[in-house]
């Protein structure tokens, strides 16, 4: 291996890592808020590459059918709350969320499609019907059993990812697409060449985790993420929502998702079923991170980005065993390191 | 009680009067299909199996009944099926199952019961060890020397192979060096990449490095792209092989201008209207075509093609055995074997059909055509 190439892997672990770390710190925020093991994260990536990309061949996409078609069964949801709480009070506000919103976005996207809008529009687009995904999937899925058992929780995660798995398949088929790269842009660095496509992926990523940042830091909201990630009870007797916070939780996640969803879909052909390996990468990164911290997440997940790059070079009929393995030496210097707490335990 | 006697009765008598009228029936050849018609192997399993749903219960002037059962891709319900069509339906012949697996389990099975078995996927056969079992798809080692001789034809040396880490990528890699050897070809590389890889820079690097005069992908379907572009965006020059498993227009649209020139080998019927008139599968391969077209349009895809040869197969060889004896019985079906493993030169829709006691493939060269992206087409390589 010669200097040259070593640049050109670093590169291109890091631009992957980059995308991982989005991931990590998804799934780390949904874990840390709603204490779900966030699996079906990776079908937010493949919708968003798939949306996109059906987009580009000016058709209308089928997560515009599913966001009013989810939105409606939702809605549904909510009236049979109401109704047995005998309370009418914020039908309103749903109505608007589940049912106005999502029909508004569906017709947009039907009418949009055939006109063949500017790049940044079909990703604003793309953006605005994988997004509500998201929240309403923490509405029907997650919130009528949001103090079940981690375990259960963790099966519901399972259920949600095959389920959106089977719509990607029926929504955009078996085969993978690629969308055009955003920039043809070559930048000399020194030695090497970096392609303007993998820069404005490492751009894209930093400003995002440093909104996050900004976000937790300062804003209510992100204030009160953090508190309920910190304890649920004491944040709901201090008057924080926690089913608003978890709803949050899960928008955030299902934006970092469709973001990098539209990120990588130039650099690689996605199929309905891509989403779950990469975000297993990212989930190794929150392993790494010990499901708590979010800079160490974000580390990891370009450490798995840069590993995987190596490995490949290096023995690549071997390289998910080797990204995999990671997580042994680091399971076990976590447990040999960090005190043991009992998480589980009945309210 | 006496309602419940009436009934018992009544049903006994529904038998006897259905017996009788299945009796008649009795000489018809009764052919056991075992289709992945759902679970992963669906995509192929449906095409393989909508030939024998719209072919007419007929076969060579004999009346003829597909008993078609779905093993939902798992390999211990095939198994399961096979028993069920051997013991309940008397079949003379099974045809699939249409995944390899599948095909592994079942053939015990048909060994076991002395009923014949054409395997729809390509799987190897032992003749000596199962006699009983056929495999009609052409095997890989016939594809890949085809590339092989194509490459040898343009003077290339040193080939780099980059491939699926799984079965399919060891497959075409083992082909590859049983072929490249014999022809003085060097594989100078041997990487590996996953299907759903985001990036195989790495790979194609070291790739590049060996300098190759031709590149060989052993993947399939749009996922085979991924080195290929990989390859051009790094500036690799050399000619780029892709396997047989790629031929579908799905290929060229995610591929885009990069994979034009590629070559890659395929059966016959996949380019039939390009082929020469003298050729003998051109015009059972449009025969095919025209006389499925109606029922079923997609039929123009490399599985029913494997499907309607093991059914031309078949129809072959039962004048032969008919000829003995009656169907549904156990002379028959050893006289069908028989002369299936006699079959020559039977023209299917894939190759030119050779069996004997020591090939129960029965496949050789005129069973692969190349073909090359060209404008956005696959055309024949003349």
């Amino acid at each position: 291996m010669n200097f040259d190439i070593a640049l050109l892997l670093i590169q291109d672990g890091l631009t992957n890592g980059a995308i991982y770390a989005l991931l990590a710190l998804a799934i780390l925020l949904v874990f840390a808020v709603t204490r779900v093991l966030y699996v079906p994260q990776g079908e937010f990536v493949a919708f968003g590459a798939l949306t996109l990309a059906t987009l580009q061949q000016a058709k209308v996409p089928g997560t515009a059918y599913l966001v009013a078609g989810i939105g409606a069964v939702t809605m549904l949801l909510e009236i049979a709350a109401a109704l047995r709480a005998r309370r009418r009070q914020g039908l309103g506000v749903s109505g608007l969320l589940y049912v106005v919103i999502p029909t508004a976005l569906l017709g947009l996207a039907v009418w949009l499609a055939p006109r063949q809008p500017p790049l940044l529009v079909q990703v604003l687009l793309t953006l605005a019907l994988v997004v509500p995904l998201g929240p309403m999937t923490y509405r029907l899925a997650v919130q009528p059993i949001a103090n079940a058992s981690v375990l259960v929780l963790l099966f519901v995660a399972v259920a949600i990812h095959y389920v959106l798995m089977g719509l990607g398949l029926v929504f955009f088929g078996a085969e993978g697409w690629r969308t055009p790269s955003f920039t043809s842009l070559r930048v000399e660095l020194g030695p090497m060449t970096a392609s303007g496509q993998s820069i404005l992926v490492l751009a894209a990523s930093a400003i995002l985790i440093v909104l996050l940042w900004q976000f937790f830091g300062r804003t209510l909201w992100g204030k009160a993420l953090r508190a309920t990630a910190m304890n649920r009870t004491g944040a709901r007797l201090v008057g924080i929502p926690t089913e608003a916070s978890g709803r949050l939780a899960f928008t955030l996640a299902a934006l970092f998702g469709g973001f990098s969803g539209v990120l990588i879909a130039p650099f690689t052909t996605i199929y309905y079923d891509s989403g779950f390996l990469i975000s297993l990468k990212g989930f190794v990164g929150t392993v790494i991170g010990g499901m708590v911290s979010y800079p160490l997440a974000a580390l990891g997940a370009v450490l798995v980005g840069l590993l995987e790059a190596f490995a490949s070079f290096y023995a690549s009929a071997f390289k998910e065993v080797i990204v995999f393995s990671l997580l042994i030496p680091v399971l076990l210097w976590r447990s040999l390191a960090s005190r043991h707490v009992e998480e589980e335990h009945d309210e | 009680m006496r309602h419940v006697s009436r009934l018992f009765a009544l049903a006994a008598s529904a038998m006897a009067v259905g017996l009788a009228l299945a009796a008649p029936a009795a000489a018809e050849v009764k052919i056991g299909v075992i289709a992945s018609t759902t679970g992963p192997g669906a995509s192929l399993g449906i095409p393989y199996r909508n030939v024998y749903t719209n072919l007419p219960p007929q076969i060579a002037g004999q009346p003829a009944k597909f008993v078609i059962l779905d093993d939902a891709s798992d390999p211990s319900t095939s198994v399961k099926n096979a028993r069920k069509l051997i013991d309940e339906e008397k079949v003379d012949i099974i045809l699939g199952p249409t995944f390899t697996p599948g095909c592994l389990a079942v053939s015990d099975v048909a060994v076991e019961a002395k009923v014949a078995m054409m395997c729809l996927a390509p799987i190897v056969v032992p003749p000596q060890k199962m006699p009983w079992v056929f495999s009609i798809p052409q095997s890989v080692p016939v594809m890949i020397a085809g590339i092989v001789e194509h490459m040898k034809a343009n003077n290339g040396k040193t080939i780099g192979y980059i491939g699926f880490a799984d079965g399919w990528g060891d497959l075409v890699l083992k082909a590859l060096e049983a072929t490249a050897g014999p022809a003085g070809i060097k594989i100078v590389a041997s990487e590996r990449y996953n299907r759903p890889d985001t990036s195989v820079s790495a790979q194609v690097l070291k790739l590049i490095a060996a300098k190759p005069d031709a590149v060989l992908v052993g993947g399939s379907g749009t996922p085979a792209t991924t080195p290929h572009i990989a390859l051009r965006e790094r500036g690799y020059a050399g000619m780029i092989y892709h396997t047989h498993g790629v031929i579908g227009a799905d290929f060229i649209r995610v591929g885009g201008k990069s994979v034009e020139g590629t070559v890659a080998p395929t059966g016959p019927l996949m380019v039939a209207e390009q082929l020469p008139d003298d050729n003998p599968i051109k015009k059972v391969a449009l025969d095919f075509f025209a006389k499925l077209s109606p029922a079923y349009p997609q039929v123009r895809n490399a599985f029913s093609g494997y499907s309607y040869d093991a059914f031309l197969l078949v129809q072959a060889a039962v004048g032969p055995a008919t000829a003995k004896t009656k169907p549904g019985s156990r002379q028959f079906r050893q006289a069908l074997r028989d002369a299936l493993e006699a079959s020559k030169e039977v023209v299917g829709t894939h190759a030119i059909y050779n069996m004997s006691a020591a090939d129960h493939n029965g496949v050789d060269k005129r069973a692969r055509v190349l073909v090359r992206v060209d404008g956005g087409q696959w055309k024949l390589l003349k």
